[in-house]
């Protein structure tokens, strides 16, 4: 199994309330897997994200990636572990501001120590499969949101790491980008890619091989499907916009 | 892994050039104004050793009482007037000195101070009177620069003759060639037979340009004194200074005790004046490294904002795989090279600063003075990029990802 939670529990405390965002989940994901993880607002699906991309640690459970336990690693060993083996893309993009194209991708090879040489060409290669070869020297305001999210995927995949962690990476897209970056995903899942997106939108959660729901920080659900939604399924329905949504809050 | 932190720093200077310059600004102040004000004390001293070295360095002095004290400063000043105003030393003496010393001792002048009042047609001004023996012009190496010297006979008989020093002959003057004109003293008539050259000097000390010279018999019969204030007295050559010294010692021990006298040479007085100045130097610099520390807290203040400013990107290069020391380094090299730029421009400024000083007054920067700015505005920028640094460092990656 390429990862396994076990038991996981993460708790927040929040002012004299704990708060248990996820409560004893296991799960495990093998190789080459397209998980889409959904549930409502608070439903700890956003919190599995964190757990299980070593971005944030488990109250008590244990985490196994490669079948290493990587529960106990501390903060050095998890960077480095995001480092290698972990890729993600997020709503915002967060790309680096002023930057062009080829120095964001370049950013987790440098803090791999790769060679300067070296990475300006695994970059160009990189944002060439994602269809940016000529954009390389734009800065993320020179880019659309849609070439933004794909520097971003190309960021992610550029350490070659054994699972994508994607948080709604099209929440803040048009259909149109949306669409593409659903296609890119599809593509790198097709490739072998293990893949892992939280998404509420079900018309893109659909085109993943197994959809996990949340509720209350648990899993309420765990399906497997046989035949994902086609790509071509999609433009009749395109993934709604986060962005609209989030400002009528 | 140094240097790509170094890169991403001055990828993060460069990207925010308006933010950096206003940060180092504190850095360029303390810079500038340290380097500016320690060069001005050390152009200062040179200046200072040049004028002495000019004056001639085999040169001793015989002064009534002990300016010096025993511990080498000026000492006791009240004491030392107190000797200064009994007329403890006598012509004689210095014919004694020179003729039981030939052997060491080329020449010698017995100087005397007296004040007047000079007029020239409407022009009036207070006057310091400075009695010299004719030989001054060559023990002082001080060349007439118009007319000549009034001679030993000029002396000897009392004649009403005089040189001007460049300075008070201009105010007097004008445009006007002084020679063969005629001043008045405290209403006696005197010849001008020369002007001295430009001598240069001031900035505290004696102001030998703004002198008028009467041969010393002169002063002393026709200003009623007999108060010789200096003998300055010529060795035969530099390294016999310290001989002379003590030979003169000798012979003036025969006539006065201990305490009455003092023979000093120039690096005595040069090493006095170089002390105090060199204590100048140090609390100009010191005042000015207040703006410095103050340009440290600038940059720990911009850095800190900068922090959270940019949480979000730490978030990311957190969870991109960057290591709390990764980012404590970035944020540490950063503020070091905001400060290290700082103080280059300032240096710039300093330099500069010096150039256009040195029009009106001395200022040397040295190569001292540049090592101690840069080592203090890079340890300053790493002192107070610390805390910064360290707080960038602890971000939660989460926390700083949700960060908006």
């Amino acid at each position: 199994m390429l990862l396994s939670l076990t038991n996981v529990t993460k708790q927040y405390q929040l002012g004299t309330t704990v708060i248990k965002a996820l409560n004893s989940v296991s799960i495990d994901v093998a190789q080459g897997e397209f998980v889409s993880i959904m549930g409502p607002s608070g439903s700890g699906k956003s919190t599995f994200l964190q757990v299980a991309s070593m971005l944030a640690e488990p109250t008590s459970g244990s985490i196994k990636l490669k079948d290493k336990n990587v529960t106990e690693y501390n903060e050095v060993e998890r960077a480095r572990l995001r480092n290698k083996e972990i890729g993600f893309i997020f709503q915002q993009f967060n790309l680096l501001a002023r930057t062009s194209a080829l120095n964001n991708v370049k950013l987790p090879l440098m803090y791999a120590g790769i060679k300067e040489d070296e990475q300006n060409q695994r970059a160009r290669a990189m944002l060439d499969r994602v269809g940016l070869s000529d954009r390389l020297q734009n800065t993320p305001a020179q880019l659309s949101g849609g070439q933004q999210q794909r520097v971003a995927v190309a960021r992610a995949l550029i350490n070659n790491p054994s699972i994508i962690f994607a948080d709604e990476p099209t929440g803040n897209l048009d259909s149109k980008s949306g669409r593409e970056i659903i296609n890119l995903l599809k593509k790198l899942s097709h490739e072998g890619k293990t893949i892992i997106m939280v998404t509420h939108e079900p018309a893109v959660a659909r085109i993943a091989h197994r959809l996990i729901t949340f509720h209350d920080g648990q899993v309420a659900n765990d399906s497997l499907k046989r035949h994902p939604t086609p790509i071509s399924r999609l433009k009749t329905r395109p993934p709604k916009q986060v962005k609209n949504k989030k400002r009528i809050k | 892994m140094f240097k790509n932190s170094c890169l991403i720093a001055i990828r993060a200077i460069f990207l925010n050039k308006t933010r950096a310059f206003l940060t180092m600004l504190g850095v360029i102040i303390g810079v500038g104004s340290v380097v500016l004000l320690t060069s001005i004390g050390t152009g200062l001293q040179l200046y200072v050793k040049e004028q002495f070295v000019a004056l001639g360095t085999n040169i001793l002095f015989v002064v009534p009482g002990n300016p010096f004290g025993e511990s080498g400063g000026f000492g006791n000043q009240e004491q030392a007037f107190l000797e200064s105003t009994q007329a403890k030393l006598k012509i004689r003496y210095l014919d004694k000195i020179l003729r039981d010393n030939r052997d060491v001792l080329k020449d010698g002048v017995a100087t005397g101070v007296g004040i007047a009042t000079a007029k020239y047609k409407n022009v009036t001004k207070k006057v310091t009177l400075y009695g010299v023996t004719a030989n001054y012009e060559t023990v002082r190496s001080t060349k007439a620069d118009k007319g000549t010297w009034f001679t030993q006979t000029d002396n000897a008989k009392s004649r009403r003759v005089l040189m001007l020093g460049a300075g008070i002959a201009q105010e007097l003057f004008g445009q006007v060639d002084p020679v063969g004109k005629k001043i008045k003293l405290d209403g006696k008539s005197y010849l001008v037979s020369g002007v001295i050259e430009k001598r240069g000097g001031g900035f505290g000390g004696p102001s030998f340009d703004n002198y008028i010279y009467p041969p010393l018999n002169t002063l002393f019969s026709d200003f009623d004194t007999e108060l010789v204030d200096s003998f300055i007295i010529e060795t035969k050559d530099e390294s016999l200074i310290a001989t002379a010294k003590k030979r003169i010692e000798t012979t003036m021990l025969q006539e006065l005790d201990k305490d009455e006298f003092s023979v000093f040479d120039q690096t005595q007085l040069l090493d006095t004046i170089q002390s105090i100045l060199g204590v100048l130097t140090a609390g100009l610099g010191g005042i000015a490294a207040i703006s410095l520390v103050v340009g440290g807290i600038g940059i720990m203040n911009i850095m800190l904002v900068s922090v959270s400013e940019r949480t979000r990107e730490i978030g990311l290069r957190k969870a991109l795989g960057a290591t709390p020391n990764l980012i404590m380094l970035q944020f540490l090299i950063e503020a070091t090279l905001l400060s290290i730029f700082g103080g280059m421009i300032g240096l710039l400024i300093a330099y500069l600063g010096s150039l256009a000083i040195q029009v009106y007054f001395p200022a040397r920067v040295t190569l001292e003075a540049i090592i101690l700015a840069f080592t203090v505005s890079s340890i300053v920028g790493l002192i107070f990029g610390v805390a910064p640094a360290r707080r960038a460092a602890r971000l939660s990656p989460i926390e700083a990802l949700r960060y908006e």
